[in-house]
C-alpha cells in the first residue's frame, strides 16, 4: 500500500496538514531545527508565512487572528530559545482560552535528552499552559496528530494546542493521508445542555424579581452573541459583560449596564451585587470580577451557570443551577424554551429594579473632569470612537489604558476588542493589532497603548513595515506605568517606586526610523483632528503611530480595592 | 477528607507528568500515587490518595476529568471500596531479635522474603492504616529501610473502573 503512494518528508506532510486545515497564515519565527519546514513552506503558497521580529510576537499575532475571526491561530517557532519566547504568548492564548496550534522545532529524536544545541523540553515547559500538547516522534504520526491538535484546539472550552517535531522527523519520508474525522476516547466535550436545568434556569429567571445577566467571553469564543441578545430582549432583563465578554451583547442598548469588576461601572456592580436571580453565562466569577468572594456571597442570590467547562462551575462560587453545554446552544435551546412556553414575568418587581437601575446609572461613574491643558486619555478613546464611527477593532496592552479603552470605547459587535484579561500580558498591543490587520485587510485596526507596554514588543515595527500594516497606534503616553502609579498613591502613600518611565525615546522619530508616520499631540484641542488624519483616506494606508501625552496624574474609575466587595468601590473625586 | 481517586488514562509518555504537574500547580495534596499499565497496554491506571474539603476534591475530579490523556475518572469514596498498599521492611534481625521479628511479621500477616545475617526483609499488605501499625510495633531501633508503594484501590462488587 505505502510503496504505491507518493512518499512525502515530514516537512512536505506537515505543510499538507496546514493546506487541508485550510490555514490562511502562518507567524513564525525560522531557525535550525524547524529548517526542513521552513524549505516546505518555501515550496507552497496556499498559506502565508509572517515573519515577526520576536517569537512572542508570532504567538500574540496568530492568537488575535483567532480572537478576531474565530479561526484556529497558527504560528511556527524553532526549537529551544523559540520555544521559550513563545511561552508567554501560549500562556497568554490558554487563559483566555484561544484556540491554537503551535508548532516548534525540537533537536532530532537521537539528540534529545543530550542538552543538545537549542534543546529545551518544550514539551515540559509549555505542559502547565496549553490545553494539551504532543510530541512527534515518529513520520507516521504527523498527520494524525496535526489532526487532533486542530479538533482539540477548537473544541469544547478552546485553548492552545502546541506540536512538538523533532528535525529528523521531517526529513523522514512517508505517504500522506489526512484523517478525515477523528475520535479520541478520552476527550468528548459536552455541547448539549441538560434540558431539565435550562427549563428550571428559566424558571428561576422569569419569576425573579430582580434578575441580571453576567455574560463572558464564552458568549464571544463561542459565536452566542446573536442568541444572548435575543434572550436579553426576550426576558428584557438587565446585562453586564466582563472585559472579555465585551461587544457579545451591544453596549449602545439600553439593557446593558457596561462593565463589571475592578474597574467596571457603578451601576453593572450595584446590580451584580443586588440581584436575586443571577445568569452567568461564559464567564468565571474571576477575581478581577467579583471581588472579595464572601462579600460578593453575603447577598444571597440564586445563581445560574451556563459554561462548556464543566472544572469553571463551582470553582470560586457555588452555583445552584449549573448548565454544562455550548452557550449557544443551551441559549438556542432556552429561547425555544421561552417560545413555547410563554413564562410570565413578574413585570411589576421588574420595572422597580430597572428604577433602581437608572438611579445607580444616575451618578454617572464614568463622568472625569475635562481639562484644557492636559489631554485627557479618557477624551482620548472617546474621540477614537468618534472617528472610527464605533466600527474598528480595538486590540489594547495591559494597563491603565486597556481599562479607559474597554469603558470608553463602547462595543457594539463581538470580536472587535482583542486583550488579554487573564493573564494581562503587556506587549500584545502591537501583535495583537498585527494578526487583526491580516485577518481584516480592510478594517480600521487601532493598537491602544502606554508607553509601558508598546516597548515590551516594540521591534514588530519593523514587521508592520515589510507588510504594510496600516494599524493606528494610540498611545497614552503618561510617564508613569499607570497603574503601577496608581495603585502605590492609593495603597503606598504616593512612593513611586520604579513605576516612573524615564529616558523615554522621541516615538515620533522612533515610528518614522521603521518607516512610518509618526505624530506627538500635547494639547488637547489637537486630539480630534490628529486622530481624524490619522484615519483619514490621505493616511489610510500607513501604520501611523500616535504619541498622545496624556495627563499624568489621572486615575481609572470607579475602582474595588483589592480585598473589597463589588458595592465598595472607590468613585472619581468629582462623584 | 482524604480521598482515593482511581483513573484511566491513556499510556502514553508524559501522561504522568501531567497529573503529577495538575496536582502542584492547582495546590492539591498528594498523599501517594501508584501507577502501572494495565490488561490493555493502551491504557494506565493510577490510584491517587489525596484530601481536601468536598468543594477541592469536586475540583480535583473535574480537572483530572479534563486532562485530555485521562479516559475515566472515579473517586473510590463515592461508594463501597478495596484498598491495599504493599511494604517492605528490612529489619535488624540479630540474636533473640530474630525471634521477635519472625512473630511479630506473623501476627500481622507478613512474609520474610529475604534473610541475611544481621536482618530479614518483611513484605507486609495491607490498608495504609494496617502498615502504620505494623512499623509502630516494632523497636524504631530495629527498623533498617522501609519502602511502600502508596495505596491501591478498587471498588467492591459490582462498582468496575473499565473503558
Amino acid at each position: 500500500m505505502e510503496q504505491s503512494s507518493k512518499q512525502f518528508t515530514g516537512a512536505e506532510i506537515l505543510v499538507r496538514c496546514l493546506h487541508e486545515e485550510n490555514v490562511e497564515f502562518v507567524f513564525g519565527y525560522p531557525g535550525g531545527a524547524v529548517l526542513n519546514i521552513y524549505d516546505a513552506i518555501f515550496h507552497q503558497d496556499k498559506f502565508k508565512h509572517i515573519l515577526v521580529r520576536h517569537e512572542q510576537a508570532a504567538i500574540h499575532a496568530a492568537d488575535a487572528f483567532s480572537r478576531s475571526t474565530g479561526k484556529v491561530g497558527v504560528a511556527l517557532v524553532t526549537s529551544g530559545p523559540g520555544a521559550t519566547n513563545a511561552i508567554t504568548g501560549i500562556a497568554t492564548a490558554y487563559m483566555d482560552s484561544i484556540p491554537m496550534v503551535i508548532i516548534s522545532g525540537q533537536v532530532p529524536t537521537y539528540a534529545i535528552g543530550e542538552d543538545a544545541f537549542q534543546e529545551c523540553d518544550t514539551v515540559g515547559i509549555t505542559r502547565p499552559c496549553v490545553k494539551h500538547n504532543f510530541l512527534v516522534k515518529d513520520v507516521k504520526d504527523i498527520a494524525a496528530t496535526m489532526k487532533k491538535a486542530f479538533y482539540v484546539a477548537n473544541s469544547g472550552r478552546p485553548g492552545p494546542v502546541l506540536v512538538d517535531i523533532p528535525k529528523d522527523i521531517t526529513a523522514h519520508l512517508h505517504a500522506f493521508e489526512y484523517p478525515e474525522t477523528v475520535q479520541l476516547r478520552s476527550y468528548n466535550p459536552v455541547t448539549k445542555g441538560h434540558l431539565g436545568q435550562i427549563k428550571k434556569a428559566l424558571k428561576l429567571l422569569a419569576e425573579a424579581k430582580r434578575p441580571m445577566v453576567y455574560s463572558g467571553g464564552g458568549v464571544v469564543l463561542g459565536d452566542a452573541s446573536e442568541y444572548l441578545i435575543k434572550l436579553v430582549q426576550a426576558l428584557n432583563v438587565p446585562i453586564t459583560s466582563t472585559l472579555m465578554g465585551l461587544g457579545g451583547y451591544p453596549a449602545s442598548d439600553k439593557n446593558f449596564l457596561g462593565m463589571l469588576g475592578m474597574h467596571g461601572t457603578y451601576e453593572a456592580n450595584m446590580a451584580m451585587q443586588e440581584c436575586d436571580v443571577l445568569l452567568a453565562v461564559g464567564s468565571r466569577f474571576d477575581d478581577r470580577v467579583i471581588g472579595n468572594t464572601e462579600h460578593f456571597l453575603s447577598n444571597p442570590r440564586t445563581i445560574i451557570h451556563i459554561d462548556i467547562d464543566p472544572s469553571s462551575i463551582s470553582k470560586r462560587v457555588k452555583i445552584d443551577v449549573p448548565i454544562v453545554g455550548d452557550v449557544k446552544s443551551v441559549l438556542a435551546d432556552m429561547l425555544d424554551l421561552i417560545a413555547a412556553e410563554k413564562p410570565v414575568q413578574n413585570t411589576v418587581a421588574l420595572a422597580d429594579w430597572f428604577k433602581q437601575i437608572n438611579e445607580w446609572r444616575s451618578k454617572k461613574c464614568l463622568s472625569y473632569a475635562q481639562s484644557t491643558e492636559f489631554i485627557k486619555p479618557q477624551y482620548v478613546i472617546q474621540k477614537l470612537h468618534e472617528v472610527t464611527k464605533g466600527d474598528a477593532f480595538v486590540t489594547s496592552d495591559v494597563g491603565q489604558h486597556q481599562m479607559w479603552a474597554a469603558q470608553y470605547y463602547p462595543f457594539d459587535k463581538p470580536r472587535r476588542w482583542i486583550n488579554s484579561g487573564g493573564l494581562g500580558t503587556m506587549g500584545v498591543g502591537l501583535p495583537y493589532a498585527m494578526g487583526v490587520q491580516f485577518a481584516h485587510p480592510d478594517a480600521q485596526v487601532a493598537c491602544v497603548t502606554g508607553e509601558g507596554s508598546i516597548q515590551m514588543n516594540i521591534q514588530e515595527l519593523s514587521t508592520c513595515l515589510q507588510y504594510n500594516l496600516p494599524i493606528k497606534v494610540i498611545l497614552l503616553n503618561n510617564r508613569y506605568l499607570g497603574m503601577v502609579r496608581q495603585w502605590q498613591e492609593f495603597f503606598y502613600e504616593n512612593r513611586y517606586a520604579e513605576s516612573y518611565m524615564e529616558s523615554l525615546p522621541d516615538f515620533v522619530k522612533l515610528a518614522e526610523a521603521y518607516g512610518h508616520v509618526g505624530m506627538r499631540i500635547e494639547n488637547p484641542s489637537d486630539v480630534e483632528g490628529a486622530l481624524a488624519e490619522a484615519f483619514s483616506p490621505k493616511l489610510k494606508d500607513r501604520f501611523v503611530f500616535m504619541n498622545f501625552l496624556t495627563d499624568q496624574k489621572e486615575n481609572v474609575f470607579p475602582m474595588i480595592p483589592g480585598g473589597k466587595g463589588l458595592s465598595e468601590m472607590i468613585l472619581a473625586e468629582n462623584l | 477528607m482524604r480521598h482515593i481517586i482511581s483513573l484511566l488514562m491513556e499510556n502514553e509518555a508524559g501522561a504522568l507528568s501531567r497529573v503529577a504537574g495538575l496536582f502542584s500547580a492547582r495546590g492539591y495534596n498528594i498523599e501517594s500515587l501508584t501507577v502501572a499499565a494495565t490488561e490493555d497496554p493502551t491504557l494506565s491506571r493510577m490510584t491517587i490518595v489525596t484530601s481536601g474539603s468536598e468543594a477541592v476534591i469536586e475540583q480535583i475530579i473535574k480537572q483530572l476529568n479534563k486532562l485530555i490523556d485521562v479516559v475515566k475518572v472515579l473517586d473510590l469514596n463515592d461508594g463501597k471500596f478495596i484498598e491495599r498498599e504493599l511494604m517492605l521492611v528490612k529489619v535488624k534481625a540479630t540474636g533473640a531479635f530474630r525471634e521477635e521479628m519472625k512473630r511479630m511479621c506473623d501476627i500481622f500477616r507478613g512474609r520474610i522474603i529475604d534473610v541475611a545475617d544481621g536482618s530479614f526483609t518483611i513484605e507486609l499488605t495491607g490498608s495504609g492504616n494496617k502498615l502504620d501499625a505494623f512499623i509502630e510495633s516494632l523497636d524504631k531501633a530495629a527498623i533498617l529501610e522501609t519502602v511502600r508503594t502508596g495505596a491501591s484501590g478498587i471498588g467492591r462488587g459490582d462498582r468496575i473502573l473499565k473503558v
